[in-house]
């Protein structure tokens, strides 16, 4: 077996692609990938809409080795139509979590996504329902299922819903995790609602720091590819169960997190109501001190 | 979408011994170029699908270019393109040649 070793190059996770993410994350040179855009299996709907299509259909899966163990991998790219979800896309993501629960693999899911793809919404609400059962199943079996969230896109919408169905969840604060987007609240409820152009706004509200500091996110890491490293081999040696006993102890937290937090109107307040000296610090706070000043954060348990 | 092809010979063929490479992404103004070791090695074709109408001289242009500066022959090159400018396509189209020539690991 030949010595483990990461591309040691300093890689914003924000900034990369999809394939440049893998090449960071698994052992260096131990990626193979599944369905490489050679096969050309694109996606059979954009034509219909005279839209470019991509060769990988946004998404890269494969199989490559972390820190010595093999793990499957899928990676979205954020930058290809927002990293949404269409059929092809979707049932490569479905197919990798079926080989995980088969092989007894782990799996780490590279999030990169704004949902659903709207010029495929059918298709791509039905991969959304196939992706979660799918990562639900490999759960049970006992596979590890790790997501990693710090794209440019974020993880909204049906990607949202797959990542609350991982065993562990690892943000950067430029990562974003919400089911509606900024620019979904304010067409459906208004600029008062949520002014999505705020960008601080949007941020303290669905960003890294906000989701880790409520237990949305197990893990919180600078934005940078070797961090993601780290924190996924770490994530990988807590074995994580997912039973009724789990998903019972995740509901009465969430249930104790919403009377606690409810009235809240701001992220701002819930971070005060957590006891953080002070709250409206957090943003601009480093990784090392936002991560002393989060000691008293809500945890995020095995489910979220 | 607009579909362009060019069959060109190269006086160069290309280095390394990868199968393939692929750079780039499909977005606005970029473009996706993959590359596939693939012909006699005095051929190089480039397949074009390109969101923006009606520049077909500019790709021309770009990709005769490329082919007389850089080590091109034996390729099968495809691109799906955002509407990149031609200097982002030149770009890309070298940084193809030299992904597929980096050595295997």
């Amino acid at each position: 077996m030949t010595a483990v070793t990461a591309n040691a190059n300093s890689l914003s996770w924000y900034e990369a692609s999809a394939r440049q993410r893998i090449d960071a994350l698994v052992d260096a040179g131990s990626f193979a990938e599944f369905i490489g855009p050679e096969l050309r299996e694109i996606s059979p709907h954009l034509a219909i809409f005279d839209l470019p299509e991509q060769f990988d259909d946004g998404i890269v899966i494969g199989r490559g080795r972390l820190d010595g163990a093999p793990v499957l991998v899928a990676a979205q790219e954020g930058r290809f139509m927002g990293g949404a979800f269409g059929e092809v896309h979707g049932a490569k993501l479905t197919g990798l979590l079926r080989a995980a629960r088969a092989l007894e693999q782990d799996v780490l899911i590279l999030f990169d996504t704004g949902g659903v793809r709207l010029q495929e919404a059918n298709a791509g609400e039905l991969a959304i329902a196939e992706i979660m059962r799918a990562v639900i199943e490999a759960r049970r079996a006992g596979v590890n299922v790790i997501g990693l969230i710090g794209g440019r896109a974020g993880c909204y919408g049906g990607g949202s819903l797959i990542a609350g169905t991982c065993s562990r969840l690892i943000v950067s604060e430029q990562g974003r995790l919400s089911v509606s987007g900024p620019e979904v609240i304010e067409t459906n409820k208004g600029i008062e609602e949520f002014d999505s152009r705020d960008r601080a706004l949007v941020w303290r509200t669905m960003g890294g720091k906000h989701r880790y500091l409520i237990g949305g996110a197990d893990t919180f890491v600078d934005d940078e590819a070797l961090a993601f490293r780290e924190a996924a081999i770490n994530a990988l040696k807590a074995g994580r169960r997912c039973d009724v006993t789990v998903l019972e102890a995740e509901q009465t937290r969430l249930e104790r997190r919403l009377q606690r937090f409810g009235a809240a109107e701001d992220a701002v307040e819930i971070w005060e109501r957590l006891g953080i000296d002070q709250p409206t610090e957090i943003p601009g706070l480093p990784t090392g001190a936002f991560l002393r000043a989060a000691a008293n954060r809500e945890n995020a348990d095995d489910a979220r | 979408m607009e579909k362009l092809s060019f069959r060109l010979t190269a006086a160069r063929s290309a280095g390394g011994t990868r199968a393939q490479a692929i750079v780039g992404v499909v977005a606005s103004g970029n473009l996706e170029v993959l590359l596939e070791r693939s012909h006699p090695a005095d051929t190089c074709t480039i397949d074009i699908a390109t969101a923006a109408h009606g520049f077909g001289a500019v790709w021309d242009a770009v990709v005769r270019d490329f082919v007389a500066r850089r080590s091109a022959g034996g390729l099968r090159i495809s691109i799906n393109d955002g509407g990149a400018r031609p200097d982002t396509v030149a770009l890309r189209l070298a940084q193809g040649i030299r992904k597929i020539e980096e050595p295997e690991r």
